[in-house]
Parts: structure tokens; C-alpha cells; sequence
């Protein structure tokens, strides 16, 4: 339980997906204008990334191991197209489920869950549990925690920019120039994590 | 005099307004003009706050409330370089310092000799900030036509009582320039950016040259003399390795950044800060709340491993930057929560991550600046909330009202 506690918080802070690994940098900056709006996509990542990643576990260890599924035969060069077809996959059934049961979230997420199969913080969670060799119930704990980490910093994010709002930013910053500027010095704030080791 | 000096102020003034020959400049003539004379525009139109305590007195008081601390910086600089020459017999400092101490003297005892020797450490540093960042504040202001702000004042005096004695000035350059141009300016000036210009410039030295920043090498001015700062002692080897008093850490005679050693001439500051109602009292108390708190519950749960687990609060109030930052730093209007409940949380997220930076993370022996900039970030966020439920709470009240009309 402690080690799983571990993993989470070490998920969340010490390797931040946004902040500390710069993965999903697309939707990060171009959908974090508002908080509400934020929130809702964050909200998604944690869903899609607590499923994909666990599943992608499931994939690796039952077909793609050595000799997992014929004895002798290493699938793992199959690594990479599969997961990414996995993820795409759950999102779209997820959304037609949600469509189908929970309309109202389906309506707040919008094209924010199609976006998803292309934030590469899903698919940087899924290799990144392939590299840490983590076990099933690990990787359940490691796909909350890094889809977590990534809503937190999109808010934050978002919360900072509804602040800049107010900002007078020179012309040549303006857009793009100053949130990779904003995010960057975030990034310097996330550093009173790194060296923790737990 | 000082009659002449307002009558030669308004005959070049045509020439900076709209039309004159040297408009560009208007900045320049601004920043002048309202540092010797009280501005003749005063605001009239209805929503704004009229309060003879405008940004300029602010910074000033700030500016003014540095005092002690800046006097302390001095005194203990020179102490500790002076004792740890004692201590390895030397009979001279090197370099240009050396020739002017030769005809004063290296007693520690001696007040006049610690002061000295410390007050030329502590003004070349002080001149590079200045110089440097000013020079990029007021080339910022020319070029993108706002005023020259004072804010200025307060982030040189706050970023060079943050540096350890013995950095080399081009670092002290680069360290503002980078505090005030990537941390201010470029979000438009003063009251526009969202951390700390003075904590963005520490941090970007400290990821940048951390040789120079910490370590056990830098805090004294003595080159070749190894002192630990207590922290970084207690975190080594546990409360017995400390060798300061309490006391003494108190008043600030542990070696150390220039102005964080003292937590006395700080409080002092403080003092005058919160009488003044400058420094937010919510912060504050939101700080010390949280520090106290997050210490009680590591020293109840204890490590085996971890001798910073056991540090008392007390110890962890007079250590490192602990109550600089929290008086000088955590207390800035701009980058802190701008809500009264929002000042609470911002306080307490401080408190509680200096502890957990100084004691769970191995890597940095000190944790203020990091849980300041850390909590820089989240202050829009507590805002939003704070926001949120109110505007809550009082649809919920005009529906009860509405209810009970009906």
C-alpha cells in the first residue's frame, strides 16, 4: 500500500507529464485559456490515461512478451502500433459509451475526448509503463497518478493565464512566445520536487 | 534649493510631454521628477480608491524596511569572513578588498572592522544589481513607453539579500537580468507578472550555477574556508551537528545568503511592514501556521534515516531563508493570492512546502524559495475558488431572500 501511495505521489509531482517531461505540450497550451474548460480535459485525460494505461499492461504482458503468446516468439517490435491502436480505440468506445449513458459529460467534453488519442502524454504514460516493467496493479496506480499530474498542471496553467490576461505583453511574445515562457517558469516551480526519492 | 531644482524640472518638462522634442525619454523624466517631487496628477474619476498611500510610498516602505536586515547583512558578512580568517590565521584578504581592510583591520571583535569588511562585499553586489537591472528596467520602460517603477527598488534590494556573499558579480548580473526581463518585463512590468522577479532570478542562478549557490563552499567570503550554513549542518548530521546556538542563529550569527541569516532585523522589518498593513498579516500567519503545523506532524511521525525529521519549529524558523522569505518575499501583492481567504491558502501551501523541500527532498537542504515560486503558481488557481464559492454563497442568499420574500 505504501509503495502504491509512493508511486502515485512520484507520479503526480516528481514526474509531472506537463511539467517535468514537456509530454502533451499541443493541448496543454492551446486548451488551457479558460479553468472550467481545463478542468473538463483534464478530467479526460485522467479517464483515458487510468484505462489505456492498464490495458496497454494487459496487451504487453498477454500477447507482446516473449514467448507470451507462442513459445519463442518476441511480438515487442509490435510494441508502439499497438498501444497507440489500443488508446485510439478506447476513446472512441468510451466515447460512444458516455454518449450513450452519461450525456451530460459528453456534452462538457466535447471534441476534447477525440483530441485525446493524440496527446502524446497517453501514449508517453503507456511507454513509460512498458519501460518501468510495472505490474498490473502498478500500472492501474501509474495511470491515475501521471493522467492526474497532467490535469493538475493544466489548470494551474490555466489558472496563471486568466491572470495574464491582464498582462502587457510585447508584440513579438504575444500568443505562443509567452505561455512557453509561463510554462517554463512553472516548470522551474515543479523543480522543489525533483530529487525527491521515495 | 529645492526650489530651483522644481523650477528647472518644469522648464524641461515641454520638452518630455507629447510634442516635445525628447517624448521618448518622458520615462526617464518621470522616474526622476516623482522620486524627488509628490506627482500633481491625482486620480478623480469615480471607481478608482483615493489613499495617499500610492505605489511609491509602498515600495518605499518596503525599501525602508530592508534596513535592518540590510545593516545585519553587512555586519554578519564581515563577522563571519573576519572570524574564519581568524581561524586559518590569515593576516590579509586578497584583491582590491584586502588593500582597503589592510588600513582598517580584520578583528571580529571589532564592530567597525565586521561592518567594513562585510559593507564591501555587500556593495558590489548591491551596485552590479542595481546598475544591471536597472538598466534593463529603464530600457524596457523607453522602448515600450510605461513609466519606471519602483518596484525595481524593492526586487534589487530583496534579490541581492538573497545571494551568498562570495558570487561573482557577472552571475549577479545575469541573475537579475533574467528576474527582471523573463520574470517581469516581458509580461508587461510591474503588477502584470505572476512570480517573484527577485525568486525567478535566485532560482535561475541556483538550476543554472549551482556550484556557486550552494553547497558548503559559498557561504562565507573567505575562498578556501568551508562553512556549512546550519541548515545544510542539520540535514548532514542531525540537530547535535549544529554548532550555532539558537540565539545566535536568532540574531544571525550563522554564516549564510547575505540578508537571510538574521531572523531578528527581519522580524523588525516585518514588524514595520505589518504595522504599516504592507505586508498582508493573512500571509504571514498563513506561512508560520503552515510551517509550524507540517513540522509537528513529521516530528510526530520520525524517521530513522532522516535526521530532519526531529528539527524543531523553532529551529526551522531561525534557519535559511525561512523568515526572509516569508516577511519579504511570500508577502509580495503581486505574485501572491489577491483574495483574503486566497491569502490564508497561499500562506499555508508556503508554510508547508518549505518544510517538505527542507526535510523529504535530499537535494535542497533549503526550500523557501522553491515553495515560494511553487506557490506563485497557485495563487490565480486559489483565487478562482475563493471566487467561485462566493459566488456561490450569494446566489444561495438571494434564493433564501427571494424565498422568504415570496
Amino acid at each position: 500500500m505504501e509503495a502504491m501511495l509512493s508511486l502515485f505521489i512520484k507520479a503526480v509531482f516528481i514526474e509531472n507529464m506537463a511539467l517535468t517531461f514537456f509530454l502533451g505540450m499541443c493541448t496543454f497550451i492551446a486548451i488551457s485559456k479558460k479553468i472550467e474548460t481545463a478542468v473538463g480535459l483534464g478530467i479526460a485525460v485522467v479517464i483515458v490515461q487510468a484505462i489505456t494505461v492498464p490495458a496497454n499492461n494487459l496487451i504487453l504482458n498477454v500477447f507482446l512478451k516473449d514467448s507470451a503468446l507462442l513459445q519463442g516468439v518476441d511480438l515487442r517490435f509490435l510494441g508502439l502500433i499497438s498501444y497507440i491502436a489500443v488508446i485510439a480505440a478506447i476513446v472512441q468506445v468510451l466515447e460512444m459509451v458516455l454518449d450513450k449513458f452519461v450525456p451530460s459529460l459528453y456534452q462538457a467534453l466535447g471534441v476534447f475526448l477525440p483530441l485525446i488519442t493524440v496527446n502524446c502524454a497517453i501514449l508517453g504514460g503507456a511507454l513509460f509503463m512498458v519501460e518501468r516493467d510495472y505490474t498490473f496493479a502498478e500500472s492501474v496506480v501509474y495511470g491515475f497518478g501521471s493522467g492526474f499530474s497532467w490535469m493538475l498542471a493544466i489548470v494551474v496553467l490555466a489558472g496563471v493565464r486568466e491572470r495574464l490576461k491582464y498582462s502587457d505583453v510585447p508584440a513579438g511574445l504575444q500568443g505562443l512566445g509567452i505561455i512557453f515562457i509561463t510554462v517554463g517558469l512553472m516548470s522551474l516551480g515543479f523543480m522543489s520536487f525533483s530529487g525527491i526519492q521515495l | 534649493m529645492t526650489d530651483k531644482l522644481r523650477r528647472l524640472l518644469d522648464k524641461v518638462e515641454p520638452k518630455f510631454t507629447k510634442g516635445g522634442k525628447y517624448h521618448k525619454y518622458y520615462g526617464l523624466f518621470e522616474m526622476v521628477d516623482t522620486l524627488l517631487y509628490s506627482p500633481p496628477n491625482r486620480t478623480i474619476g469615480a471607481p478608482h480608491v483615493r489613499d495617499a498611500l500610492d505605489l511609491k510610498r509602498v515600495m518605499g516602505y518596503v525599501w525602508l524596511a530592508t534596513f535592518p536586515v540590510m545593516f545585519m547583512a553587512c555586519f554578519n558578512t564581515g563577522y563571519q569572513a573576519n572570524l574564519a580568517m581568524q581561524g586559518m590565521g590569515l593576516e590579509h584578504a586578497e584583491g582590491w578588498r584586502g588593500t582597503i581592510m589592510d588600513m582598517i583591520g580584520y578583528d571580529p571583535k571589532s564592530f567597525f572592522d565586521n561592518f567594513f569588511h562585510g559593507f564591501l562585499y555587500f556593495l558590489p553586489i548591491y551596485m552590479t544589481t542595481f546598475i544591471v537591472g536597472g538598466m534593463a528596467e529603464v530600457v524596457f520602460a523607453l522602448v515600450r513607453g510605461h513609466e519606471v517603477n519602483e518596484g525595481f527598488f524593492v526586487t534589487s534590494i530583496l534579490y541581492s539579500l538573497v545571494l551568498p556573499p562570495d558570487i561573482p558579480l557577472w552571475m549577479v548580473g545575469m541573475g537579475i537580468l533574467f528576474g527582471v526581463i523573463i520574470g517581469k518585463e516581458v509580461f508587461g512590468g510591474t503588477g502584470k507578472n505572476f512570480i517573484n522577479p527577485a525568486l525567478a532570478g535566485r532560482a535561475f542562478l541556483f538550476f543554472a550555477y549551482p556550484a556557486f549557490m550552494s553547497g558548503d563552499a559559498v557561504w562565507v567570503a573567505v575562498d578556501g574556508y568551508s562553512g556549512a550554513t546550519t541548515l545544510s549542518a542539520a540535514a548532514a548530521g542531525g540537530m547535535q551537528a549544529v554548532t550555532v546556538s539558537w540565539w545566535d542563529a536568532f540574531i544571525g550569527f550563522e554564516p549564510g545568503s547575505l540578508g537571510e541569516t538574521s531572523t531578528l532585523a527581519i522580524l523588525i522589518g516585518g514588524a514595520f511592514l505589518l504595522f504599516t498593513k504592507i505586508a498582508s498579516w493573512r500571509i504571514v500567519s498563513g506561512v508560520m501556521f503552515g510551517m509550524v503545523m507540517m513540522t509537528i506532524l513529521l516530528n510526530t511521525i520520525g524517521s530513522d534515516t532522516n535526521p530532519m525529521f526531529a528539527m524543531p519549529w523553532y529551529w526551522h524558523l531561525v534557519t535559511g531563508g525561512f523568515a526572509f522569505g516569508m516577511i519579504f518575499m511570500a508577502t509580495d501583492p503581486v505574485t501572491a493570492a489577491h483574495t483574503d481567504t486566497g491569502r490564508w491558502w497561499y500562506g499555508v501551501l508556503i508554510g508547508v512546502m518549505v518544510i517538505l523541500i527542507r526535510v523529504v527532498n535530499p537535494a535542497f537542504p533549503e526550500g523557501m524559495m522553491l515553495a515560494i515560486l511553487f506557490a506563485n503558481m497557485f495563487a490565480p488557481l486559489m483565487d478562482y475558488g475563493v471566487m467561485k464559492a462566493n459566488i456561490k454563497r450569494r446566489l444561495k442568499r438571494q434564493a433564501a431572500n427571494a424565498g422568504a420574500k415570496s
